[in-house]
């Protein structure tokens, strides 16, 4: 089964609550690894323009 | 005796931008966005709301009790969720649920309700007042906010017995349930300096058992405020807990808990593990050892270190498992899920930690950040890393790394936008949120287990709906079908 396709499946099995499946692929670490890389390739691209600053700008109060 | 488990999640989010950096003004254009776009804007009514009563039966007046606004946006949705200001934060509470997977389902809905409301909201702002939401639970300067998960529980139980059987999960779940984050941020936190932490909100932990939830955080929060029939039922109000973007994280957390909570109602807390001598540091250095090795002294003057914790956990829920079936939490087949999901996580994130960088969002969080730091040779605090943290939890699509890390999602786009939409079928949220989308014009106030009806004339009618397990479809759907005007269902039901 190609990668397309058994995440469709698992898209269909999910589609039923009671029959959610979590498939999980044990011979996945090349991928995970060469995901990663692509994530870092373009993590400029998604990370705010100047990490300093958006940071620094980020302040919260407490709050619950 | 053993209740369903009925659950939720309520989740303040963290808020950027707005008008004139007012993160309660930025908060109520949120929620009043949605509102106005749903035209659900109904007033909570606060009648019943009790949050200063105490599980320990008498109040500790050292304590504070939580201040209650009454002033601020607030609105109850379609799907039975409460959408409000809280503090300086927008708030989804998500609506009552029977099983964690669904409760999973309305947790993520109540994303998708913040991201649509922050849409709506952004539309009207000018572009430099445009607000960003985030689903995480601090902000780095020592500023924490909550994830709070409530669980319905037997009033039979002592509260000594509840802490007794949740601390030993309430300190150790992090390892699968924690969301990460970059360096410390509070005072005790910033002595030690750790590079990463295993989760967001252990170092704002500085009590064992109390009231509070805003200073003095408690590991067993004693909030005793059921929103239900106060003889049969407690409702345990968890605070300790990450903000998840993991949609298995969120299920698995909910799971676990359920199964220990059903457990303990029907075996004593003599079966659980014992608590660790010092509660507070261990949840605290638990947090630091991303190695997982780090062991503490127990009051049976074991060691044991927070996987050893679960491990037993783990054990004791497939026992009772095994031997039950637990019918109060789930399915058959989603119990199985949650064992099955909860032992790979386990044994993951100790064996094999990339296996679990799919589902433990601190696991993910920490492979991009030692993929950066390996890449550009930063330091253990640069702000880009820094940055990481922060944006693993954007809402925006295009801005979220949560989304970009290779999460398992358990719910189709479609599955999500209907519960944006519908309530659960499964408890009385059904009732509230199916008035709510029947009769918004005549509802003029809504809580947990109350509706209140405007008639146009007459007293106004409170319809009391104080078990969260009826106001079900399967007891009320014919009802509100049968009777399509607000006189006519408060009749038949009175009748």
């Amino acid at each position: 089964m190609s990668e397309q396709e058994r995440i469709q499946k698992q898209k269909t099995e999910r589609a039923s609550t009671e029959q959610a499946v979590v498939n999980v692929d044990t011979t996945k670490s090349d991928q995970l690894k060469s995901d990663l890389d692509d994530l870092l390739d373009e993590i400029d691209e998604v990370l705010e323009e100047n990490a300093e600053e958006f940071v620094r700008n980020y302040v919260q109060k407490g709050g619950e | 005796m053993q209740v369903p488990k009925v659950l939720g999640i309520e989740t303040e989010y963290g808020i950027a931008g707005g008008p004139e950096q007012d993160p309660i003004l930025a908060s109520s254009i949120i929620v009043n966005a949605y509102a106005l776009e749903g035209r659900t804007r109904i007033n909570w009514d606060f009648d019943s709301e009790s949050p200063s009563s105490d599980s320990r039966g008498v109040l500790n007046f050292t304590s504070f009790a939580p201040i209650v606004e009454t002033h601020l946006a607030n609105t109850v949705l379609t799907n039975g969720a409460r959408l409000y200001v809280d503090h300086a934060h927008p708030e989804y509470s998500s609506p009552e649920c029977r099983t964690p997977l669904e409760a999973t389902l309305f947790d993520v809905a109540g994303e998708e309700v913040m991201l649509r409301a922050m849409n709506v909201s952004n539309q009207s702002l000018d572009p430099s007042m445009r607000m960003t939401l985030y689903k995480n639970n601090c902000d780095g300067k020592g500023n924490s906010y909550g994830t709070h998960e409530n669980y319905l529980l037997s009033r039979d139980l002592e509260f000594k017995d509840v802490v007794a059987g949740v601390v030993p999960h309430f300190v150790s779940r992090q390892i699968i349930f924690g969301a990460g984050k970059v360096g410390a941020e509070t005072e005790d936190g910033l002595e030690v300096n750790p590079a990463f932490q295993i989760s967001q909100r252990a170092e704002f932990f500085e009590e064992v058992v109390g009231l509070e939830t805003t200073l003095k955080r408690p590991i067993v929060n004693t909030r005793d405020e059921p929103h239900s029939d106060a003889e049969r039922y407690r409702r345990l109000h968890v605070i300790i807990g990450d903000a998840n973007m993991s949609q298995v994280a969120t299920f698995v957390k909910l799971g676990s808990t359920s199964l220990l909570l059903s457990l303990l109602e029907a075996e004593g807390a003599s079966v659980f593990p014992s608590m660790p001598v010092h509660p507070v540091q261990t949840v605290r250095s638990f947090a630091i050892d991303t190695s997982l090795t780090h062991a503490v002294l127990c009051e049976d003057g074991k060691n044991r270190t927070a996987w050893d914790f679960q491990d037993e956990l783990w054990n004791l829920a497939d026992s009772f498992v095994q031997r039950t079936g637990a019918p109060d939490v789930a399915s058959e087949d989603e119990v199985s899920l949650i064992m099955k999901q909860w032992r790979e996580m386990l044994d993951g994130v100790r064996d094999d930690p990339d296996s679990v960088a799919d589902r433990i969002d601190w696991v993910a969080k920490l492979r991009v950040i030692e993929g950066l730091k390996d890449r550009y040779g930063l330091n253990d605090y640069d702000a880009k890393l820094r940055a990481v943290d922060l944006q693993y939890h954007d809402l925006r699509k295009d801005k979220s790394l949560a989304r970009r890390v290779g999460l398992v999602e358990l719910f189709s786009s479609e599955q999500v936008s209907e519960a944006v939409h519908n309530p659960p079928k499964t408890t009385r949220a059904y009732f509230r949120g199916q008035c709510v989308a029947r009769f918004p014009e005549q509802i003029v106030a809504a809580n947990w287990d109350s509706l209140v009806f405007d008639m146009g004339e007459g007293p106004l009618q409170r319809v009391p709906m104080v078990d969260p397990l009826r106001g079900t479809a399967e007891l009320t759907q014919e009802l509100l079908e049968k009777n399509p005007s607000v006189s006519a269902l408060l009749k038949a039901m009175n009748g």
